[in-house]
């Protein structure tokens, strides 16, 4: 059972649980799931909680309450056909054109899980990559070489400077 | 009821408990998310898009992209048996063998696969590929290295589906950027025994890192085993990430390591426990794998802290993996009713620590 389809251990109660609860009783350990208000009941704050509940903010998004250019992000999406609906039924995207689609939303979905929208890892070389694509993974190529010596990190330095000098263009210092 | 010879020994190198930690961290896992540009994710994708994935991983075999020696194998031309002997390792979930359980595996869902390889790839999972290494004991960046070079081989063959803002797009939003999760499978008896578990796990929360049971998400915590994982895959660098969650699970780790010399020093009620959980374990007639997880537990703590001079890790390690239902039918050439598999489980079990008795404990890792 995945965690989106939980539903609140409290008798009687049947909400969506968004709270996970761990605790340790005589050398026993019992995990509950409590929605919300069964979890503020017990004086759990579910804001610190297992991280963000992306069931509660999708279904936000469905009503509009979270999404101002609602009628922007309500058409399905023009690819794969997936629609805000059923975003929400699978907390799962159809396709990378998804993105595009629930963008606005989106972003802030994401704001909510990660503490950012904005990706500063690997950048990604394509095959046949474009001159800016190549200057783009050629600068954070050279700034994760620059932080693998500042940690004294040589093994993956020389892994890196093999990576630069494959990409680096014929002739180029 | 036997699984190819050639498929015997897959998945399994972190056994041996060679890895930094090892008596107290299991294994290491670190996967990447990947997705090819142009085809819909698994909730959305048909036949069509699904045997387009497989094409696509099938035409890098043989080729310099992926390393000499692996194999792709259709989870559908696998028996049921031989799936479930590679669910049972981890090889594989139970979301590739099957979007509902009762079903035939879905069209285009494989495994590729090496033999003495940490480095495996589920195709046609929820993302397109699940790019995953299985190590023993703490050794993330390693773990990380692996998975990455690959990816950087892969990228350059097949175009991925990413964007210059959100990084790698996947199916499920919370794997969204570098789409890395690491996990580590550890051992914290001494953190539960001494009751200092919740605020351990209130902690990893608190810096970002959430934790299952052994068989993932709403699963019991069996036996003290706990899988810890990071949450964010998004605005940090996977050097950030890899190093941020293997400092993190060093400290439960020294946690673990103080409540145990707690334990050690609080007269014979541990001792009493360990020898009580190995008597058990050396004379049981009938084991359910629940259990025996929970003796395991007492016996794992015992070695660690040098209260029994057998069995070694890496012998409490394969006994985690083979005395699962499908390994112990694999053992009898059979399958096994419930109490059946009880008796043969529990006969495994006295064989092994009948055979590790008097053998020196070498690798109960630093």
């Amino acid at each position: 059972m995945s965690e989106l389809d939980r539903v609140c251990d409290r008798p009687n109660c049947g909400n969506p649980a968004h709270v996970h609860l761990t605790e340790v009783v005589d050398n026993k350990m019992s995990t509950q799931y409590l929605c919300k208000s069964c979890a503020e009941e017990k004086g759990l704050n579910p804001v610190s909680g297992q991280g963000v509940d992306v069931a509660e903010f999708l279904e936000q998004l469905t009503r509009g309450e979270e999404v101002g250019e609602a009628s922007a992000t309500t058409e399905p999406c023009a690819f794969c056909g997936l629609s805000l609906d059923g975003f929400r039924e699978t907390g799962r995207l159809g396709c990378p054109h998804c993105y595009t689609t629930f963008e606005p939303g989106l972003r802030r979905l994401l704001n909510r899980i990660h503490g950012a929208a904005r990706h500063t890892g690997k950048v990604y070389l394509p095959p046949d990559p474009a001159a800016a694509e190549r200057d783009r993974r050629l600068d954070d190529l050279r700034r994760r070489l620059q932080s693998a010596v500042d940690t004294e990190d040589f093994e993956r330095a020389a892994t890196l400077r093999d990576q630069i000098r494959d990409l680096e263009p014929a002739g180029s210092p | 009821m036997k699984t190819p010879d050639i498929l015997r020994d897959f998945g399994l190198g972190w056994l041996d408990a060679s890895g930094p930690h090892a008596d107290i961290v299991l294994s290491t896992r670190v996967r990447l998310a990947r997705n090819l540009q142009g085809h819909r994710y698994a909730t959305q994708a048909d036949a069509g898009d699904r045997e387009a994935v497989y094409s696509a991983v099938a035409g890098m075999v043989d080729t310099p992209v992926i390393p000499a020696g692996f194999r792709l194998l259709r989870m559908g031309e696998l028996d049921a048996h031989t799936r479930r002997i590679f669910l049972e390792r981890r090889l594989v979930s139970s979301e590739l063998l099957s979007r509902k359980r009762a079903e035939e595996p879905t069209a285009g869902a494989a495994l590729l696969v090496c033999h003495g390889d940490p480095v495996t790839i589920m195709v046609n999972e929820e993302d397109h590929l699940r790019l995953q290494s299985l190590v023993s004991g703490l050794s993330v960046m390693q773990a990380w290295s692996m998975v990455d070079r690959l990816d950087d081989g892969i990228g350059r063959d097949l175009s991925l589906a990413y964007h210059p803002e959100f990084g790698f797009l996947t199916s499920c939003p919370t794997n969204t950027g570098t789409g890395l999760r690491a996990s580590a499978l550890v051992h914290l008896p001494a953190l539960v025994l001494t009751k200092e578990i919740t605020r351990v796990l209130e902690g990893l929360d608190r810096v970002g890192l959430t934790h299952r049971g052994l068989y993932g998400e709403g699963s019991d915590f069996v036996g003290n085993f706990f899988q810890v994982s990071n949450q964010k895959t998004l605005g940090r660098s996977e050097e950030d990430l890899v190093e941020h969650f293997g400092n993190t699970v060093a400290t439960v780790i020294e946690k673990e390591r103080r409540a145990r010399q707690v334990l050690r020093g609080a007269g014979p009620r541990t001792e009493d426990l360990i020898w009580r959980a190995y008597g058990l374990l050396r004379h049981a007639r009938l084991l359910t794998y629940r259990d025996l997880m929970e003796l395991l537990s007492g016996v794992r703590l015992g070695v660690s802290l040098g209260m029994l001079p057998s069995p070694r890790v890496s012998a409490l390690n394969r006994i985690i993996i083979f005395a699962q239902a499908a390994h112990l039918a694999e053992a009898a050439g059979r399958e096994l009713d419930a109490s059946e598999r009880q008796a043969h489980r529990a006969q495994y079990v006295r064989r092994v620590l009948e055979g590790e008795n008097g053998s020196p404990t070498t690798d109960t890792g630093s």
